[in-house]
């Protein structure tokens, strides 16, 4: 079992064409993702040639609609390399074509554009991850996204984080035990799933034991998932938070990731976590040091 | 980007937001003439700085005439409010207020959409009215699908209680701020006050504006209101090779992939400072994905021009970056640098690629290159050369 994506799952690629497309649906092939096909309007028609984990080809058909290739193919997740500029249409096209998982890895987003998204997928089944965001990872699985596959295999922890390569260190630091599903929830202002929504799933999924949850300086999301986990998680959860170092109006690096005023700082995060009974690490190894000592005492 | 108030009027101004005629100046001859250009009469001279409480600080004063408005340009250019610099004013015409209100639509990130504040309680600093006062602010949500219609603006100010016979103006005004807040990609449109004048007008009299960055692609003119004053050099440098840095106040440069694991390795890098006389970190740089030696160079560079910096640490995990890059990428940065690299390198390489990327900082073996084995040993290591 896993959260969101697993072995069945049959994924498309937003963007197959360019230069992130072509080069993430070669790594996601090697994670052992099923990948049925991709989508450009001005390249439908033609195929795109793969080799899979095992070193057979595959020759991917570009469709011209996410619907098409959706009914085309039986593809149920869709990942989304697209520019900028044009993240907002892709979206909204294949919320329009139902698809069930849509991961948005597109980074610079504006924010209005990721708003107007998130207000269209009200009362509608797709579920978003991203944008600005590594993707999900269900080691041995599949992949939908650009997370290493190679770095640790499947096991007890779910994880979920809003930075890519703090994801990556931290499934380095326990690859000894592995990971059920690893999701990168990104790190801009406006996001699809939350740190609440991975809690939920990895809550009522048998196979995560114990969860990793990373956050970062901005918003009050890590606040927000303490008084939930105060409520709804009997599972141990281990928690980092980066940022403690950073200047008040100052974005680092992540478009959401800025102390304003004296809310969003990594203290008040910590705090509130540490309130609900959450052991939260200084450091990534000394949270991967806390994941451990609950793991061998289990 | 966080505009200045004589920008935000502008930008009021291009959209049809009723404010009063205002001009910006620098010197106090550009403040005179300023005020001859609004007519002569009374006008107020107002600090153009990024931060609030300038009217407590003295940065505000009236002026009856273009030379009182020289003279009061004069006392508050170069005065320091709460660490800002004032390098501009701005001359606005003055205007009889009968009433303060309070207007603002911003993005709400709990929430994932819009909320407008509104408030016939203006003027005063809206944090503490939203404390002492909730039931005098109303919250309305505003659906980033729909924005501000009609409809919602008479929402906002019927929630708000305005009396009767201003209510379609402010109405009017929220829908025209409105339209700021969308065209021109803002996440955050304030007016403090929104006044209405003796003669029943309703004006926008101050106004806050920032702006989303990732939006600029389609606000070419955006460029031009960046302040570069107010930009560390440093921090311009890396800008011109779109490289997202931020200086800071310490000893040990960093440079990193992914802004994650930046933040995680500056503080990594604090907390071994305390071990090794409290050196700190000196900047946040983060490389990317995908970086090559040209961007490792840039990115090197802008770090060693920066005096106070005594060590590097380098503090990469391969995912899609791959090591052996990285790897090529400092080597081939110390050979561009030559003698101008003085300053020991702490790396710490993992993941993708990795033994590849070790083996060649092995071959290399730069005397300033030190091999770390994890991020908390090459902090360490970062920190004690840093206090060396």
């Amino acid at each position: 079992m896993s959260i969101y994506l697993n072995s069945d799952s049959k994924i498309i690629v937003q963007g197959i064409t360019g230069g992130m497309g072509a080069k993430h649906t070669a790594l996601m092939l090697d994670a052992a993702s099923t990948i049925v096909g991709g989508v450009n309007a001005r390249k439908a028609g033609q195929t795109v040639d793969h080799t899979d984990h095992e070193g057979n080809p595959v020759i991917l058909p570009v469709f011209g609609t996410v619907s098409e290739a959706m009914s085309e193919t039986g593809a149920n997740v869709s990942v989304v390399f697209v520019p900028p500029a044009f993240t907002k249409d892709a979206c909204i096209e294949a919320i329009d074509a139902g698809i069930e998982l849509l991961v948005v890895i597109t980074e610079g987003v504006p924010v209005q554009d990721t708003a107007e998204v998130f207000a269209y997928l009200e009362g509608k089944s797709t579920r978003m991850i991203g944008p600005n965001c590594p993707g999900i990872i269900t080691p041995g699985e599949s992949l939908a996204g650009i997370t290493p596959h190679t770095i640790t295999d499947s096991g007890p922890i779910g994880l979920v984080s809003k930075s890519g390569t703090l994801t990556y260190q931290m499934m380095y630091e326990l690859r000894d035990f592995g990971f059920s599903t690893a999701i990168g929830i990104g790190g801009d202002p406006v996001i699809g799933t939350t740190h609440i929504d991975a809690l939920e799933a990895f809550e009522n999924d048998p196979d995560t034991k114990a969860i990793v949850m990373i956050g970062e300086i901005g918003g009050d999301a890590e606040e927000r998932a303490a008084a939930y986990i105060k409520d709804h998680v009997t599972k141990p959860v281990v928690g980092y938070v980066a940022g403690f170092t950073a200047p008040e109006g100052k974005t680092m690096g992540h478009a959401g990731a800025i102390v304003s005023g004296s809310s969003g700082t990594a203290q008040a995060k910590k705090e509130a976590l540490e309130a609900v009974g959450v052991k939260v690490g200084k450091t990534p190894s000394e949270t991967a040091q806390l994941m451990r000592e609950i793991l061998q005492s289990a | 980007m966080d505009l200045f108030e004589y920008q935000a009027r502008d930008i009021f101004e291009k959209h049809g937001v009723p404010v009063l005629g205002g001009v910006v100046a620098t010197t106090p001859e550009e403040a005179r003439a300023g005020a001859e250009k609004l007519g002569g009469g009374t006008v107020v001279v107002k600090a153009q700085v990024k931060i609030g409480g300038r009217g407590k600080a003295g940065g505000v004063k009236l002026a009856h005439s273009p030379e009182e408005a020289a003279q009061k340009a004069s006392e508050i250019l170069g005065m320091d409010i709460k660490g800002h610099t004032v390098h501009r004013v701005m001359i606005a015409a003055g205007a009889q207020i009968a009433e303060e209100y309070y207007f603002s639509v911003l993005l709400d990130r709990a929430n994932r959409n819009y909320l407008a504040m509104c408030s016939v309680e203006g003027g005063v600093e809206i944090e503490e009215l939203a404390v002492e006062r909730p039931e005098a602010l109303a919250k309305v949500a505003v659906d980033p699908a729909v924005g501000i219609d009609a409809a919602k603006a008479a929402e906002i100010v019927e929630a708000a209680g305005f009396e009767a016979d201003v209510k379609d103006k402010v109405a009017e005004a929220i829908q025209k701020l409105w339209t700021v807040f969308s065209e021109e990609d803002a996440t955050l449109v304030e007016v403090n006050p929104l006044v209405k004048t003796e003669q029943g007008d309703i004006i926008a009299l101050d106004g806050k504006v920032t702006l989303d960055a990732n939006a600029d692609f389609r606000h070419p003119e955006h460029a031009e209101l960046e302040d570069s004053a107010a930009t560390d050099p440093l921090e311009a440098k890396a800008k011109e090779h779109d490289l997202n840095y931020v200086k800071l106040d310490g000893e040990v440069g960093i440079i990193g992939n992914g802004a994650g694991l930046v933040m995680s390795t500056l503080d990594v890098v604090a907390y071994a400072g305390e071990d090794h006389g409290g050196v700190k970190p000196a900047n946040f740089l983060d490389i990317g994905g995908g970086a090559n030696a040209q961007v490792m160079a840039a990115g090197l560079d802008v770090i060693l021009n920066d005096d106070q910096v005594k060590s590097v640490f380098v503090n990469v995990f391969g995912g899609i970056t791959a090591c052996d890059e990285v790897a090529k990428g400092i080597v081939g940065a110390l050979e561009i640098l030559g003698d101008e690299a003085s300053k020991p390198l702490v790396v710490r390489l993992d993941g993708n690629s990795v033994e590849k990327g070790r083996a060649i900082l092995a071959e290399a073996n730069h005397p300033l290159v030190t091999l770390a084995e994890t991020m908390d040993g090459g902090a360490d290591k970062a920190a004690e050369l840093a206090n060396a």
